[in-house]
Parts: structure tokens; C-alpha cells; sequence
């Protein structure tokens, strides 16, 4: 009735564009690079990596080569390795075109919480709030809502801040959504999930 | 000069003080200074004060410090991989500043740069926000952070020529060169000494001017996360 994880990265990566740099978060972001096809798409690891490989077949893994999530990971012909202070001058610089990341909650007037929730362990913000300050387009992708059934799209997040009005687009089971003046605009439902469906499950002004 | 030192505790001689502040190369248990931090736990060095994007984990990396409680401050991006220091975090034992990934590297390169301040929209609107200065630039709000000056640098590469010109290797690159750039004093363990001449002028990734001591020493270099895939399936 809704997308399952893979129909939601195979949704996202409709997003990117051929010679697209791009940077994917932890979690069902990283599935997305399954689903970009014949489009030419350069993956960013903000731990220094330009042009990530997949995964290494067993006895070749590399412990000099791993990718932000602390995977082992491989290298491509095309592949660039640098520093932490030159991966983060291309990212606040606006040099990637994109990032997608997984959230906790997102607002109405583009605002992410993806990094802590007070009273829980706060692991850290790692490299969250330097790419949605700095790339060029943020596209979340999430669960609609909570486990409880609670929408996690609302007027205001709850939650702490990794950045302040930065969100472009939100890909959730249950649908695509744009933020826009005003509030969030339905780009699109997903399969067997009814507009109306959509705006029930949405706490944010749906525009 | 002679910058090559015979181990990682000669190398470090008379440059350890109780709380001193000391910059670290590593992300994740990738590219860390991994004898060096043996050689300070072995010091007993108190009261330390790292900047260094992760924590290790419980047994390797920065974290065999924690055990030993010669830690008193992280100034950190994640730190999600360490039980003993969430119990110390917790309990008040050891103090904690979150800095966004990039803003952390920036500090360390801008203050290995003479560069005691810069602005960034990084963290504009958010709790890393709290206290700093906004100014604003072309209509967008930046936020000023501070350049790092640590007391001292630790670093892992992959070679050295005996003049301290570095090469890394892959990503075990990473925060290496900007912690190098911003210690007053620069320590450094590769895998490999080679003699002047050998390494390729084009081809050095931090010249040998940052670096202060050298140890060449046998490395475990530990996979924090190994993953696969099956040949079958590829």
C-alpha cells in the first residue's frame, strides 16, 4: 500500500541527474546508489572520497579505504581521495549538488532534526549540519510517520535543530513532497496511497 | 635537524604536560595515531584536552585513554562507537563539545593558517549556534567559529622521507593533514621511512615543514566495520 525502503531509494534516485556529485547518508540513502542505473553519478564520502565504489569482496577489504559510515568500501577509476578540511570546503561550498539523508523529523518551512533527541544517547551530528548548510539540493527520505502513527512531517520540528529552513524535497513512504511558500506542496502519492491518505498522515500545511 | 626518533615514546619526550591540549589525525579507527596513543597512555599524561573527530572504541584508538581516565575533555563530531565514554559522558566524569565535521576540520586548518576566526553558515539556527557571534553576509547568516591551536599534533601516514614530507594513503587521510597543521608541535608515526629523494616533489600531501618528529612503526590498523559483498551476486 505504501513504498518499502528499496521503493523509497529507487524513488530518490529519480532525483539525480547524469554528472551529478553527490552525497548519500546513513541508512536507506545508501540504498539509492542501487538504483541510479546508467546515469553517470559521482558519490561523495565526506571522509575524503570522491567516486565511491561498492563494497569489497571478501579478503580485500582495505583498512585505509572506508566510507563515512565506517564501512569498508572500494575504489573506482575515477576515484579522488583528499583531506577533511578540502571534503568539507567542497560541501560548504556548494560544490555537491546533492545530498540525501535520512530525519527525524521535518518541518513545514524546510527545517531538519536528524541528529539527537534530549534525554537519549546523542552520538553526534558528524557531518549533517555542514552538508544541509552547504550542498546544493536536500532531499530527505523517511518514514511519514512514527511508530506510534504520529506524522514525523509537521508544522514545527520538536526536536533539535541540524538545520534551519535547508530541506528542498521529502521522499517518505508515503508519497513525494516539495517545501514551498507557504507550507508543503504533494509532488506526488505513492502507490496505493490516496491524497487524502497523504494529508491525514501530514501535520504541516500541505499547500 | 634530525626529526626521526627511534619509538613513539622518545618521540613524544619532554613535549607531554597534565592538561595539555592535543590535536588528532583519524576518522573512525582509520588513519589514527595508533602508537602514539599507546606511548601517552604509557606516559600517564592527565588531564588531557583532544580535539579528534571520533573517540575510538572501547579497546583501541583514543579509547584506551578513556579507560585509563586521562581524558577530561573531547571536542568531537561523533562519538557513538565507545560504551566507556558514554559512561564517563554520563556520569559527568568527562566533558564533551560537539563540532559539526567540517566546522572541527576548518578550526584545525584555519588555526594551523594563522586564521583565529572564520564564518560559516554551518549550524546557523541550531544549538551549535548558542553564544557565537552572527554576522551576516549578502543576506545569509553566518557564524563565527574559532581556529584551533593545539599544544600538540599526533598523526598517522602512510610514508615520510626523512625530512617529514607525508603521503596518506586512500581515505586514511582524512582530518591527518589539518590536525598536523594546527599543533605547535607535530608528531608523526608512518609505516615507512624512505631516504630523501624517494618520494615524488608533485606528490607530497603535506610538506614536511609541519612535522616535527617522525617514528616509523608496525601498525594494526583495524576494520571497524568490515563489510562485503559475495562474489556470486557481483
Amino acid at each position: 500500500m505504501a513504498w518499502d525502503r528499496n521503493q523509497m531509494a529507487a524513488r530518490a534516485a529519480q532525483e539525480l541527474q547524469d554528472g551529478m556529485y553527490v552525497n548519500l547518508g546513513i541508512g536507506i540513502p545508501t540504498l539509492v546508489a542501487n538504483y541510479v542505473g546508467d546515469k553517470d553519478i559521482t558519490l561523495q564520502s565526506e571522509n575524503g572520497m570522491l567516486g565511491m565504489g561498492p563494497f569489497p569482496f571478501e579478503g580485500e577489504e582495505d583498512s585505509d579505504l572506508i566510507n563515512a559510515g565506517k564501512q569498508t568500501i572500494t575504489e573506482l577509476p575515477r576515484t579522488a581521495y583528499f583531506d577533511s578540511a578540502t571534503s568539507f570546503g567542497m560541501i560548504r561550498g556548494g560544490k555537491i549538488a546533492a545530498a540525501i539523508l535520512g530525519a527525524m523529523e521535518v518541518a513545514e518551512n524546510g527545517d531538519l532534526a536528524n541528529w539527537m533527541i534530549p534525554g537519549k544517547l546523542v552520538k553526534g551530528m558528524g557531518g549533517a549540519m555542514d552538508l544541509v548548510a552547504g550542498v546544493g539540493r536536500v532531499i530527505v527520505v523517511m518514514d511519514h510517520t512514527s511508530k506510534h502513527g504520529e506524522s514525523k512531517v509537521l508544522k514545527e520540528c520538536t526536536l533539535p535543530l541540524t538545520g534551519k529552513g535547508v530541506v528542498d524535497r521529502i521522499i517518505t513512504n508515503m508519497g513525494v513532497l516539495d517545501v514551498v511558500p507557504g507550507g508543503l506542496k504533494i509532488i506526488e502519492c505513492a502507490e496505493g496511497v490516496t491524497e487524502d491518505e497523504l494529508r491525514a498522515a501530514t501535520q504541516a500545511t500541505i499547500v | 635537524m634530525k626529526k626521526v626518533y627511534d619509538s613513539a615514546t622518545e618521540a613524544l619526550d619532554g613535549l607531554l604536560f597534565d592538561g595539555m591540549f592535543i590535536a588528532a589525525g583519524g576518522f573512525g579507527l582509520c588513519g589514527i595515531p595508533e602508537l602514539l596513543l599507546q606511548a601517552i597512555k604509557e606516559a600517564g599524561t592527565k588531564d588531557l584536552t583532544f580535539a579528534s573527530n571520533n573517540a575510538g572504541v572501547d579497546d583501541f584508538g583514543i579509547g584506551i585513554l578513556l579507560q585509563t581516565r586521562q581524558v577530561k575533555k573531547m571536542i568531537s563530531s561523533y562519538v557513538g562507537e565507545n560504551a566507556e565514554f558514554m559512561r564517563q559522558y554520563l556520569s559527568g566524569e568527562l566533558e564533551l563539545e560537539f563540532n559539526p565535521q567540517g566546522t572541527l576540520a576548518e578550526r584545525m586548518r584555519a588555526g594551523g593558517c594563522g586564521i583565529p576566526g572564520f564564518y560559516t553558515k554551518t549550524g546557523v539556527g541550531t544549538v551549535i549556534a548558542e553564544g557565537k557571534e552572527v554576522k551576516n553576509f549578502e543576506g545569509q547568516d553566518y557564524i563565527l567559529e574559532r581556529g584551533i591551536v593545539a599544544d600538540l599534533s599526533i598523526v598517522k601516514a602512510w610514508k615520510a622521507d626523512v625530512t617529514g614530507n607525508l603521503v596518506f594513503r586512500k581515505t586514511a587521510r582524512n582530518f591527518n593533514p589539518p590536525a598536523a597543521m594546527c599543533g605547535k608541535v607535530c608528531v608523526v608515526e608512518v609505516e615507512e621511512i624512505v631516504p630523501v629523494g624517494s618520494l615524488d616533489p608533485d606528490m607530497i600531501h603535506l610538506p614536511g615543514i609541519y612535522v616535527h618528529r617522525l617514528i616509523q612503526g608496525a601498525h594494526e590498523k583495524r576494520i571497524e566495520q568490515r563489510t562485503t559483498r559475495n562474489k556470486e551476486s557481483a
